[in-house]
């Protein structure tokens, strides 16, 4: 029965990302547009998202304890970054857009997913 | 530089965040499991992770699905409209799922749930993606 705890929060996380703004991806890519008409507003999600959090896991006491900056972390996040940009959807958003039932955002899921899978099978 | 003020959200903005936090305290203190959502979805498409862990993430993301229909019930419905083309939609999404899985973290994992840890992994990884979509958006809106 506590596992109705995994829907829940996933709901409330697709609420939060819909209020916010995040699930918009014209206001994604006008928050990336900073040198345009910059829409600065999605600042206020991780201002927010953060704030809460960290005192979390301070309470709790859970630092991160992994250190290790390498090629992968660097060179994945620069792609993601560019496909973002491309787009306005990352993974959390993705999900909320196919609920919503986007023809473009069933496209743009199945080939987040050939992405994932091409990873696992070509980097090991 | 020029501020859109017509589309300036920030108490929304700043009340979403504050869900997406309460969920990442939820998963996290019930469960121990961090709210990537990248992670929680090539969990499924991993063979090294158990079935129980697998319907775990099914279920968070079947609420991930259901809360625009859930959001419904409470204000006008949502409508997304994507304006890029479908080759640039396909392309980004490549783009997304490919770089995601390789950084093990997108703007939950990394970008919320580590720096939030004042990871320094994290740190560097919002950086990149940050500064990776900015020129993104500046090329296509600027010099093409």
């Amino acid at each position: 029965m506590k596992k109705i705890l995994y829907f829940i929060s996933g709901s409330i996380f697709g609420v939060g990302l819909i209020i916010s703004g995040m699930s918009n991806p014209q206001k994604v890519l006008s928050f990336l547009d900073i040198f345009g008409n910059w829409d600065p507003s999605l600042m206020f999600v991780m201002i927010g998202a953060i704030s809460i959090t960290a005192i979390y896991f301070m309470i709790i006491k859970n630092k991160s304890t992994k250190l290790s900056i390498d090629k992968k972390l660097i060179v994945g996040s620069s792609i993601f970054g560019i496909g973002w940009g491309l787009v306005g959807i990352c993974p959390g958003p993705a999900i909320v857009v196919l609920g919503s039932a986007n023809i473009k955002g069933v496209i743009f899921f199945i080939a987040l997913l050939i992405g994932m899978f091409l990873q696992n099978k070509i980097v090991k | 530089m020029n501020i859109d003020f017509a589309n300036f959200t920030p108490l929304a903005s700043l009340f979403g965040g504050l869900l997406l936090g309460i969920s990442i305290i939820t998963l996290h203190f019930f469960f121990k499991r961090i709210a990537g959502i990248s992670g929680i979805i090539n969990s499924l498409l991993t063979k090294t992770e158990t079935n129980d862990y697998k319907f775990n993430s099914i279920l968070f993301i079947l609420g991930l699905v259901l809360s625009p229909l859930i959001y419904s019930l409470f204000a006008t419905p949502i409508n997304v409209s994507i304006e890029k083309n479908f080759l640039f939609v396909v392309l980004g999404g490549l783009l997304v799922g490919f770089g995601t899985t390789l950084a093990s973290g997108c703007t939950s994992g990394h970008g919320v749930c580590g720096v939030s840890r004042f990871s320094i992994r994290s740190i560097i990884a919002t950086l990149c993606f940050m500064f990776s979509g900015i020129v993104t958006v500046f090329i296509f809106n600027h010099l093409l």
